[in-house]
């Protein structure tokens, strides 16, 4: 670690990994009500279960590109972070506001908690994904503000490269259209217009973005390729994920009420969304094969290469399948969507972070350039349990919307809702099984962080010249 | 002389693809996403033929023309550019490269003019499948136009600073490479669109 206040970045990665086993806690939970359905009635309905599931999801996440930017751009800044202290107060103030609301939802009936918080005032709440409580949200805006400032003052001053201002401009686009969530129209079609501005140019725009500086960042330093060649494909990618994502927003246009020329725009330019996801993939295997040296962290690297492929085909592969607008006019809200989604987060984000903390929190402990062996290959072992048990999940969730929509929605003498769920709940089971065995991984992935902390690197130290 | 040196100029030069690699990555990502609104095109016409035979009569076949002149031209200025500074000519690579910007130009000029028309009539994305599509692949296309503008204007404002030269200009042809894809997709987009029936 090159500067001191590069620190702080541990305080955001243990959060997110703790707030990201709550998340996985309540996905086996609500795992199991999909086929034991009172199961922890009333006390964790299904309906907070998910939102509990999805909110940490978010937050985590949150945590962990924060943590993530606070550690990589005082390093391509070359400078120490401009308020080591605000991010430190900024910390506690997200933690605690995202603990409370979390709370808020488990303790209090949700309605109650509107009440509670005034959301006659200002009303946001109830839509999936933004449910946080008006207050939590204006203390997420004031967090990221705070947040932007202090990352912006640090690149301002220091020196400014390719990595950093793209990570900016994510990170300021996840700002910028989080504002989205306060605008909350009568009219239900803008209402689901816009609440999309959030919800997909995030995960399908700016989020890329930062998810492309921050495997650049760990590329560079994991293989010590010029960094000349690792921005120019940097550009490239962000570029197609711009031309692309945007208007592919649209594949969420096509049955909402709004008007038709939606469906060629939204399907057209999103099955185009797999290429940026690919030149990713080609780009991590390339910068690998170029490599000049190689660095001792060899878990950081799985997991760079792990984001790169499975991003590929989560959002990519599992994401083409459902978004022509002929073919989501049969499998929209399917079992196909959960399946693209838990495949798409985990590929594309929850690695990201991962490969980024694999990186980043050696160097934060102490060692000069990787883990030891021995935790090493804990950590390896978590990514392989994770991953594999991700594949499995989706493939699941994909029989088990293949059948569902099938059976639904387009056979000659179609079902309802529930004699469908009941037929397909053996897909159910095994994805439980599934989700067991990610739990059993992401515990693992706790223990690497406590292994071999006595034992000398590995790799014998070799000093960092990238 | 002249010519002998571009050939000398070519030769030292020979490198394929021409230009940055990344540009052509890009180029073709562009051409298919392009690739796939032309055969959308082609599938939606091909289930409504009158009405996309009738539509096609209220388009400006002339503009249309005229625009598609001024970009094979623009192009043949391109080339010259390149062709200047394969001999070390800064100042003459400049010159054409603004000359296919001013070409440029005049293809956005027209272009608007034909949208103003077409909105004045009260024509949206939702009047028919025929101007959803005029619409959409003319617009996109137009900011591909407006895009190889900017690249082509820093290009020739980066020739003029003497920042390229016989051996390294690179970016000289990543710009022409990228001008000519936006040249190209206009060639399919204009007998698809405006012509063919």
């Amino acid at each position: 670690m090159n500067y001191q206040s590069q620190s702080v970045a541990k305080l955001y990665f243990i959060a997110a990994i703790g707030l990201f086993v709550g998340q996985i806690l309540f996905g086996v939970i609500l795992g199991l009500q999909y086929v034991i359905g009172d199961f922890l009635f009333p006390e964790i309905p299904f309906n907070v279960a998910r939102m509990v599931h999805t909110n940490l999801l978010i937050v985590w996440l949150l945590f962990g590109f924060m943590g993530a930017a606070y550690f990589l751009v005082p390093e391509e800044a070359e400078r120490e972070l401009h308020s080591p202290l605000l991010a430190k107060v900024m910390f506690w103030i997200f933690l605690v506001a995202g603990a409370l609301t979390i709370l808020g939802y488990l303790l209090v009936p949700y309605a109650g908690l509107a009440q509670m918080t005034g959301n006659d005032l200002l009303p946001t709440m109830g839509r999936e994904f933004l449910e946080q409580p008006t207050i939590t949200k204006i203390g997420i805006v004031i967090v990221a503000l705070a947040f932007l400032y202090n990352i912006g003052m640090t690149i301002l001053k220091g020196r400014k490269t390719a990595i950093s201002l793209v990570l900016l401009i994510g990170l300021l686009g996840l700002a910028l259209l989080f504002l989205f969530a306060f605008y909350n129209p009568d009219n239900l079609v803008k209402d689901k217009f816009y609440w999309w501005w959030v919800v997909h140019l995030w995960v399908e725009g700016v989020w890329e973005l930062i998810l492309g500086s921050i495997l650049a960042f760990v590329l560079i330093k994991t293989t010590g390729v010029d960094r000349e060649v690792i921005e120019k494909w940097l550009y490239v990618i962000i570029a197609m994920t711009l031309i692309t994502g945007i208007i592919g927003t649209g594949h969420h246009y096509y049955w909402i009420g709004t008007p038709e020329y939606w469906q060629w725009w939204g399907s057209i330019f999103s099955a185009m969304e797999p290429i940026p996801f690919f030149m990713m993939t080609v780009f991590a295997f390339n910068m690998v094969n170029r490599r000049r040296r190689n660095h001792p962290n060899k878990a950081a690297l799985l997991w760079a290469l792990g984001t790169a492929v499975m991003a590929f085909l989560g959002a990519g592969v599992w994401g083409f399948l459902h978004t022509l607008a002929p073919v989501n006019y049969y499998t929209h809200g399917s079992q196909i969507t959960a399946a693209h989604g838990h495949m798409a987060f985990y590929g594309a984000y929850v690695m990201i972070v991962l490969a980024m903390i694999s990186y980043a929190m050696p160097l934060m402990r102490g060692r000069k350039v990787a883990g030891s062996n021995r935790s090493q290959t804990v950590e390896m072992w978590s990514f392989w349990l994770m991953t594999v048990s991700m594949v499995f999940i989706t493939l699941f969730l994909t029989a088990a919307g293949v059948l569902q929509t099938y059976l639904q929605r387009y056979s000659d003498e179609p079902l309802p809702f529930m004699v469908v769920q009941d037929k397909i709940e053996i897909f159910y089971w095994l994805r439980e099984v599934a989700g067991v065995v990610f739990l059993i991984g992401l515990i693992l992935y706790v223990i690497s962080f406590f292994v071999g902390n006595s034992d000398p690197e590995a790799g014998g130290g070799v000093e960092e010249s990238a | 002389m002249n010519t002998q040196a571009a050939i000398n100029g070519i030769q030292s030069h020979h490198k394929y693809p021409p230009g940055d690699l990344a540009i052509w990555i890009f180029i073709l990502a562009e051409l298919l996403v392009f690739a796939v609104f032309f055969a959308a095109y082609a599938f939606a016409r091909m289930n409504n033929v009158e009405l996309f035979n009738q539509y096609q009569l209220t388009l400006d076949r002339n503009s249309a023309l005229i625009n598609t002149v001024a970009l094979l031209t623009s192009s043949y200025f391109v080339v010259q550019g390149v062709m200047r500074i394969r001999e070390g000519d800064n100042r003459a690579c400049a010159a054409w490269i603004w000359a296919a910007v001013g070409m440029g130009m005049l293809f956005i000029v027209v272009k608007m003019a034909e949208f103003s028309h077409h909105f004045s009539q009260g024509v949206s994305l939702s009047t028919n499948s025929f101007y959803m599509f005029y619409l959409s692949l003319t617009f996109f296309h137009f900011m591909h136009v407006l895009m190889g503008m900017i690249i082509l204007a820093v290009v020739a404002w980066k020739a003029r600073q003497g920042l390229y030269s016989r051996d390294e200009h690179t970016g000289v042809e990543t710009g022409a490479s990228y001008w000519h894809m936006v040249d190209l997709v206009w060639l399919i987009l204009f007998p698809l669109v405006y012509v063919m029936r």
